[in-house]
């Protein structure tokens, strides 16, 4: 079965079943996304790839929603524009992208200035460095849930991780914030694997940027007394 | 943000799952791994080994220079008491450093000088005791181009099939039960379609930890799929959790427990008679050998309740796709070909064989121990599985090899245990060890430890110095998965890609350039130059040995550049075989075996009233060779011994608490870890920590068959010990998953 | 730290285990009535006990505001800070308890005996300004704060009908005197498809602040396939300035009740839930109470059961898909639709979900029969309708009105401006409305004439500001009520609120910065148009609408 529907003033054929992201991104059209990622659950939450449906009250998330017979669909009106542009700029007043060029580069795109909230509140947090293999900064970390997914029904079955506190002040945390080798963790770094921002980093990466130098990484976490063979 | 030279794309070294990793590099050190989530194994997913556990390749200790001992430089002779090298004596005693000759002291030298003594020292020792003194161990960890030349330098240049590794180890009961039983070794389907499965069983792995990727994927068949998934594990492992059925039978009762499932399915008329009678034989003789395994019978055996055993045989029995996934609970026996052979009959019975989402499945632990086997290193058999006592193939590979007319052994080899019981005068008295740690992998290690000080030479071509390697003569640095090409072949029979990251460290060597040295100096030793030598790059290599194996003859480099082919691949157009048997079996029929069962070789009694299980940990490696050289040891820096709760309590242990445990061939000193992950009168120990080697306990009885020792199960007592008799009492972690 | 003895809380656990997952939210309140608080080794033995992973358990003891992973006191006072009781000095009981216990807001005193906190809106608008102590409201505070009442809250009640409220304003109602369920006997009679049609017929819609129509839902639930329907009562009635739930459950549990059989009937649901807001818990024996009564009466029992889930301070719950993940025992997060509740709802299960007001009219309709029914109000908004009248007016209060009431015609009936004062303004639909002005007045409060206005009727709420009032702190209060109460799932809302309040408290304190303005306006329009769920989409409805009104409020002074 497919769908023939309108997409920025231009034809367009679906296959039954496919969202707006993906005929647009069949088509040519390119639709921003940030929590949106081929290997999670799609949560639509970041709201950047959202469009205007015509009828519809409101924008439509177009990571999750299915495309449909007639509709018509524009990708870039005033108000996507509007969307967009605020949310990356209140982004860039809530956290520290320094670590996500995509988002960089969208924020040029859009026009979006990382100065539009002065005197706004941030994000910030401590590194987290309790474990051998990567740390945590969530001064860098945008809520896309992508970790939490992974770590739960999307990949990993683990259930290390999950959200403390609620609205602005959400973070990403452990049971009653314990360091991560006491909680379940299995340290597979899915979740490393899918952070866009690079809050969750291999640790070796992390002493890279700290300035260590791969001789000086090398010998570290090289003490733990054992036995050797001659 | 770091930005990478490059980003190699290779395949994990780890586990059979065979993960495709992407190493990020930054001045020749990679600092951050990486999967592509349209990787077809993994899509994306790793473990916390293939994810952070690359960091041995940086390890100090890592050797990078060839060694000799000191009495070779020197040109003295061999000094007396090989044992010396480990400090330990053959009675397991520390030896003061001051009674250690320092004719035995590692020298560093230069390749040539390094080679130039294996190759007078192997020649000397063949011209003088012939074939039968020489032996080898290839390495499941190394690639099918390295074991490929390593069992061809034996065989071509010493004439002997004493070539075997580690798959002797682990699953040699599954293998032998599969040749038997179908005529072939391999598993029958891929991991990735347990999605498929309706039911499957898991038996005898611990999946999470062993096969993690392949537990994710079992994972999402229960939670997304609708799947329903039978544990049978003497541990409350993991995967219970999300199981339908946990079959808790005490270790190495598996033969009644599966023959019972078969006894229900057949007394219940649950038979796939079609399939009996289309692609079995023997079944009637079989029937009359199930007769006694009532659900009962078994329950007295195992203490698994008759009717989750009958639950369990019915729910296998009515699915629509079922499948059996096993590990080395099955195989690690002294009947694990039997074992294994239970399994079977249960596909064979129910017809869950040869179609996608079925099939029989043993779970192949090392990353390349598919590969090592289908390469040949294996005493029974040429690449391919080709027997070596048949003349037909002899000839074969004869051809390939450029070798005379009957040059080749017809005479079966020694395994792996076997090669070490021979190390004496008249017996084996040169052994090459390519990769592999049978001071850590054996059973029995004290006896092991004195059977090394028998041989008379030993090369160790590794990374590290292990502990097998502190015994050797001359040590050749060879380069770990990061700094070489090739390929592996996965649980799968996936063949995929190996690829140097950056140039190796040092004056380090890609295994199967050392193999093609020092083969050229054995040649011109004995005054021969047959066999081709010159290869300039690995996939010559497995092209040659495609030419003759036709399971690999349509692999080709470019092929598998970007997906791995899964085997057969007999055509270079063919694009490989996920499932097997769908039309047939290779021997034709499938072929019941009616069994009998036989307990474990040594059980619990008055004096030792526990039984110990083996296994390994999600963090760790085998021999640990990789992972304690690595910040993966800092995450399970210690062995400890699980025991259950009720078992606690009434020999006085808490959790955390020194306890001695003891067999009667050693013991070892550990921390108790007090959970009901392991069931009453069990006890369970990782086998990766030479520090407390759980293999000085295990028992070195064989499979009469398959010649694989019965690690599963052992008589062990359990005393309270003091903090000073750990070996790093200072180490307590404090982990979440422990 | 002592070590917890965990007895007791096996104990009283040990009823939610069966439940699994959607027993958290029972066991914590029953944990934190045990404790006080719930520490690590509690959190951790109700994880193991109900088999949920503890990152989980801790995630949602973080996300409700009423569930404490610090230790708090015995005794906790939440005064109520929001609009209606900021016009009656709530600011001032706040601050008077504070210093009479020597503690600052959301402090707890050094021997733990008591916490004092600032909450969202209690729902007792109309007796402002009040406070919940515990389990009980505290009203009748006199203005120095040295008298007051504590128990039940009263129910103030009056209107130009006595329809849907006919039993209420003398304490809960028995089921004696309720009488029997004569409107689900009559369904029953009708069968299942004609009550259906019966509710399309008769126009109703949902009166819970979404206004959608009630026989409409109930014909999708019933349509769709599912092994279990689900009828649930979202009486987590918490739009600041909105009591009317309030008091039909405690003084008529019996009609919401009743209403709930009719749906389960209609729909061919087998399982209710009644999920109230933690802000109520005076009420939950009542519930209780009434529950057993129709136990006895047989109108609950195999065939159709109702539990009851209580919220634990989360404004979001009161969103539909996040009160189902709250009864699965989640965070409170509101899903994305599609898929709707009718198809999958509550455990992914076909489920109906009313408010109470609109669950009280099935009864009514039924009997009535649709034309009987379509006697009160308008065409388009038929039916009686409850308003919630608080703030600056002489009596505020619950009023029933047929639906085509003016505003004008409700504020005479709660006695005009407080102290013949001039209207300034009123908020209308609550923090999620609009402001209308005197220049509104004569606007007829229906769906039809409000929206035709660009005003919303929201839940009802009527809350009324004089000459003297100053709106930039009503702003203020309202951003600071969103930011608490975003859930932070999606970007807009999650940011924007913050952003919001951030720019309000400079209106507020005159603080306005260049480009303040516009600022304001496309983070509200953001929010609007982007956000997942109606909380987001709403959380600037009422400042974008000042801003039209009062353009001067937000000017830069130079």
């Amino acid at each position: 079965m497919t769908v023939t529907f309108m997409m920025d003033g231009k034809e367009v054929t679906a296959q039954d079943g496919q969202t707006l992201l993906d005929v647009a991104r069949e088509n040519g059209i390119d639709i921003p996304t940030i929590c949106f990622h081929e290997a999670t659950t799609a949560n639509a939450l970041c709201r950047i790839c959202v469009v205007e449906v015509e009828g519809m009250r409101v924008l439509q998330p177009s990571c999750i929603v299915k495309a449909g017979a007639n509709m018509k669909v524009q990708t870039r009106s005033e108000k996507v524009i509007r969307a967009r542009k605020t949310i990356l700029e209140m982004l860039a007043s809530t956290m520290d992208l320094s670590d996500a060029p995509e988002i960089l580069t969208m924020m040029d795109e859009y026009g979006a200035s990382d100065e539009r909230f002065p005197d706004a509140v941030r994000r910030e947090s401590e590194v987290k460095d309790d474990n051998p293999m990567y740390i945590r900064d969530y001064s860098k970390c945008l809520l896309c849930w992508r970790c939490v997914q992974v770590c739960a029904d999307d990949a990993q079955y683990t259930y290390a991780i999950n959200f403390e506190g609620r609205g602005f002040e959400t973070q990403i945390g452990t049971f009653f914030e314990k360091p991560i080798p006491e909680t379940t963790c299995v340290m597979c770094g899915q979740c490393v694997g899918v952070c866009p921002t690079g809050a969750l980093k291999p640790k070796r990466e992390f002493l890279l940027e700290q300035g260590k130098t791969p001789a000086e990484i090398s010998v570290m976490n090289t003490g733990r007394k054992q036995r050797k063979p001659r | 943000m770091i930005k990478p030279d490059r980003i190699t794309t290779t395949t994990c070294p780890y586990c059979g799952v065979g993960c495709t990793l992407q190493l990020h590099v930054k001045d020749d050190f990679i600092y951050k791994v990486t999967s592509p989530f349209d990787a077809p194994v993994n899509q994306g997913n790793l473990c916390v080994k293939g994810r952070f556990g690359y960091d041995f390749v940086y390890h100090p200790k890592r050797v990078t220079t060839p060694l000799v001992r000191r009495y070779l430089l020197e040109g003295k002779p061999k000094p007396e008491g090989r044992e010396q090298v480990y400090a330990v004596s053959v009675d397991g005693k520390p030896i003061p450093d001051s009674q250690v000759s320092n004719d035995w002291d590692w020298v560093e030298t230069d390749w040539d000088t390094a080679l130039n003594f294996v190759a007078d020292n192997l020649v000397r020792i063949y011209q003088r005791d012939g074939s039968d003194a020489m032996a080898v161990y290839c390495c499941a960890k190394a690639t099918n181009e390295d074991n490929y030349l390593l069992q061809k330098m034996y065989r071509a240049l010493f004439r002997t099939n004493n070539v075997d590794h580690c798959t002797r180890l682990c699953h040699a009961g599954s293998v032998v039960a599969l040749q038997q039983a179908v005529g072939s070794s391999a598993m029958s389907n891929t991991a990735g379609q347990v999605i498929m499965n309706d039911v499957f069983i898991v038996t005898g792995s611990n999946t999470s930890e062993n096969h993690p990727i392949i537990a994710l994927q079992m994972k999402e068949a229960v939670q997304k799929h609708g799947a329903k998934m039978i544990v049978v594990d003497p541990r409350r492992i993991d995967l219970v959790d999300m199981a339908e059925m946990w079959l808790p039978l005490k270790p190495g009762t598996n033969v009644p427990v599966f023959s019972a499932m078969a006894h229900v399915i057949v007394k219940e008329n649950l038979v796939n008679w079609d399939f009996v009678k289309n692609r079995t034989e023997n079944f009637d003789e079989f029937i009359e050998s199930l007769e006694k395994f009532t659900p009962e019978y078994a329950e007295e055996i195992s203490g698994v309740p008759a009717e989750d055993i009958r639950k369990s045989a019915r729910m296998y029995a009515k699915a629509k796709n079922g499948a059996i996934y096993w590990g080395m609970g099955i195989s690690q026996l002294s009947h694990g070909t039997a074992s294994a052979l239970a399994l079977i009959h249960l596909a064979f019975l129910t017809g869950h064989v040869g179609r996608d989402g079925t099939g029989l499945n043993p779970l192949r632990g090392q990353n390349n121990v598919q590969g090592a086997s289908d390469m040949g290193s294996m005493p029974f058999h040429y690449p391919g599985y080709m027997r070596v006592d048949n003349p037909e193939n002899r000839a074969k590979w004869e051809k390939a090899w450029n070798i005379e007319e009957g040059g080749l052994s017809l005479k079966l080899g020694l395994t792996t245990t076997e090669i070490l019981s021979n190390a004496h005068e008249g017996g084996i008295r040169a052994l090459y060890i390519m990769g592999e740690n049978p001071m850590m992998s054996e059973p029995n290690l004290n006896e092991t430890r004195r059977h090394m000080t028998h041989l008379e030479f030993l090369v160790a071509q590794d990374i590290f110095i292990n502990e097998s390697g502190a015994f050797a003569d001359v040590f050749l640095p060879a380069t770990p998965f990061a700094e070489k090409d090739g390929t592996f072949s996965n649980t799968d029979r996936r063949v995929q890609r190996v690829r140097a990251a950056h140039k190796p460290r040092g004056q380090a060597r890609p295994d199967w350039q050392i193999i093609c040295d020092l083969a050229l100096r054995i040649e011109s030793r004995l005054g021969v130059s047959t066999s081709y030598w010159a290869y300039s790059n690995p996939e010559e290599i497995l092209r040659e040995m495609g030419s003759v194996n036709s399971d690999y003859a349509g692999i080709t480099y470019e092929r598998i550049d970007k997906v791995g082919l899964i085997y057969p691949v007999p055509t270079l157009d063919h694009p490989g075989t996920p499932t097997l048997f769908t039309e047939s079996f290779p021997r034709g029929r499938g072929k019941f075996h009616p069994l009998d069962y036989v307990p474990v070789r040594e059980e619990p009694d008055d004096e030792y009233p526990f039984i110990l299980t083996t296994g390994r940990l999600l963090e760790h490696w085998h021999g640990g060779t990789m992972t304690r050289n690595s910040a993966l040891n800092e995450i399970y820096p210690e062995a400890r011994v699980e025991i259950h709760p009720a078992d606690a309590e009434i020999h006085g242990i808490r959790n955390n608490d020194p306890v001695k445990v003891q067999s009667r061939r050693g013991e070892i000193v550990v921390r108790a870890t007090v959970t009901e992950k392991t069931t009453v009168g069990v006890v369970f120990l990782p086998w990766h920590f030479h520090e407390a080697a759980a293999n000085l306990l295990t028992n070195d009885a064989l499979d009469p068959q398959a010649k694989i020792p019965e690690f599963k199960a052992c008589a062990v007592q359990v005393f309270p010990a003091r903090e000073s008799d750990l070996p790093n009492p200072e180490v307590i972690l404090d982990r979440g998953r422990y | 730290m002592s070590e917890i003895d965990l007895a007791p809380l096996k104990t009283a656990i040990a009823p939610y285990l069966s439940l699994g997952r959607s027993g958290l939210l029972p066991a914590l309140h029953a944990a934190q009535k045990l404790y006080n608080w719930l520490p690590e080794e509690v959190a951790s033995e109700i994880a193991k006990s109900l088999r949920i992973p503890l990152a989980d358990v801790h995630g949602v003891i973080e996300f409700y505001s009423m569930f404490y992973n610090k230790p708090v006191g015995k005794k906790i006072i939440r005064v109520c800070t929001d609009q209606a009781c900021a016009l009656k000095n709530a600011d001032g009981l706040l601050s008077h308890l504070c210093a009479h216990h020597g503690i600052q807001p959301h402090q707890t005193t050094d021997d733990l005996s008591l916490t004092i906190e600032s909450s969202p809106c209690l729902g007792i608008c109309e007796q402002a300004p009040v406070a919940l102590v515990d389990d009980q409201a505290e009203t009748n505070i006199s203005p120095d704060f040295q008298q007051y009442e504590l128990g039940v809250p009263r129910s103030i009640v009056d209107g130009t009908l006595r329809i849907l409220t006919i039993n209420c304003g003398n304490g809960p109602t028995r089921l004696k005197k309720y009488g029997e369920y004569a409107g689900l006997k009559k369904a029953k009679a009708m069968g299942r498809l004609d009550v259906i049609e019966e509710v399309k017929a008769s126009g109703l819609i949902g009166r819970g602040g979404a206004a959608f129509p009630t026989g409409i839902k109930g014909e999708g639930a019933e349509r769709a396939i599912g092994d279990q329907k689900y009828v649930v009562c979202n009486a987590d009635e918490s739009e600041p300035g909105t009591f009317k739930d309030r008091v039909l459950l405690n003084d008529d549990p019996h009609r919401v009740i009743e209403g709930m059989c009719i749906t389960a009937y209609a729909v061919g649901a087998t399982k209710g839930y009644i999920y109230i807001r933690g802000e109520y818990p005076y009420i939950v024996p009542v519930l209780e109470n009434a529950l057993t009564e129709a136990r006895e009466a047989g109108y609950l029992g195999e065939h159709f059961d109702i539990e009851i889930r209580v919220g634990a301070g989360a404004y979001i719950c009161g969103e539909e898909t996040a009160l189902f993940e709250s009864i699965e025992g989640k965070r409170g997060f509101p899903r994305v639709k599609p898929p709707f509740p009718t198809t999958h709802g509550l455990f992914g299960e076909p489920t109906v979900i009313n408010n109470v007001e609109t669950l009280c009219n099935l009864p009514l309709i039924i009997l009535e029969g649709a034309q009987g029914y379509r006697n009160y109000g308008t065409e388009k908004s038929p039916g009686p309708k409850l308003f919630c009248v608080s703030g600056d007016v002489a009596k505020p209060g619950l009023y029933e009105v047929s639906f085509g009431a003016t505003m004008r015609e409700l504020l005479d009936l709660a006695g005009g401006v407080a102290d013949g004062k001039k209207l300034k303004a009123v908020l209308l639909g609550g923090a999620a409305g609009a402001f209308a002005t005197a220049e509104h007045l004569d606007i007829k409060l229906t769906f039809e004439d409000l929206r035709a206005a660009g005003l919303p009727l929201g839940s009802g709420v009527v809350m009324v500001f004089d000459e003297t009032r100053d709106m930039r702190d009503v702003l203020k209060r309202l951003g600071h009520f969103f930011a608490h109460e975003s859930c932070g799932k999606c970007y807009p809302c999650q940011m924007g609120t913050q952003r919001q309040m951030e720019i309000l408290d400079r209106v507020a304190e005159g603080r306005v910065i260049d480009g303040d303005f516009v600022r304001l306006q496309d983070v509200g329009w953001t929010m609007t148009d982007a956000s997942i769920c109606g909380l987001g989409q709403t959380a600037a409805s009422a400042v974008l609408s000042a801003m039209k009104l009062w353009p001067e409020l937000f000017e830069v002074k130079s």
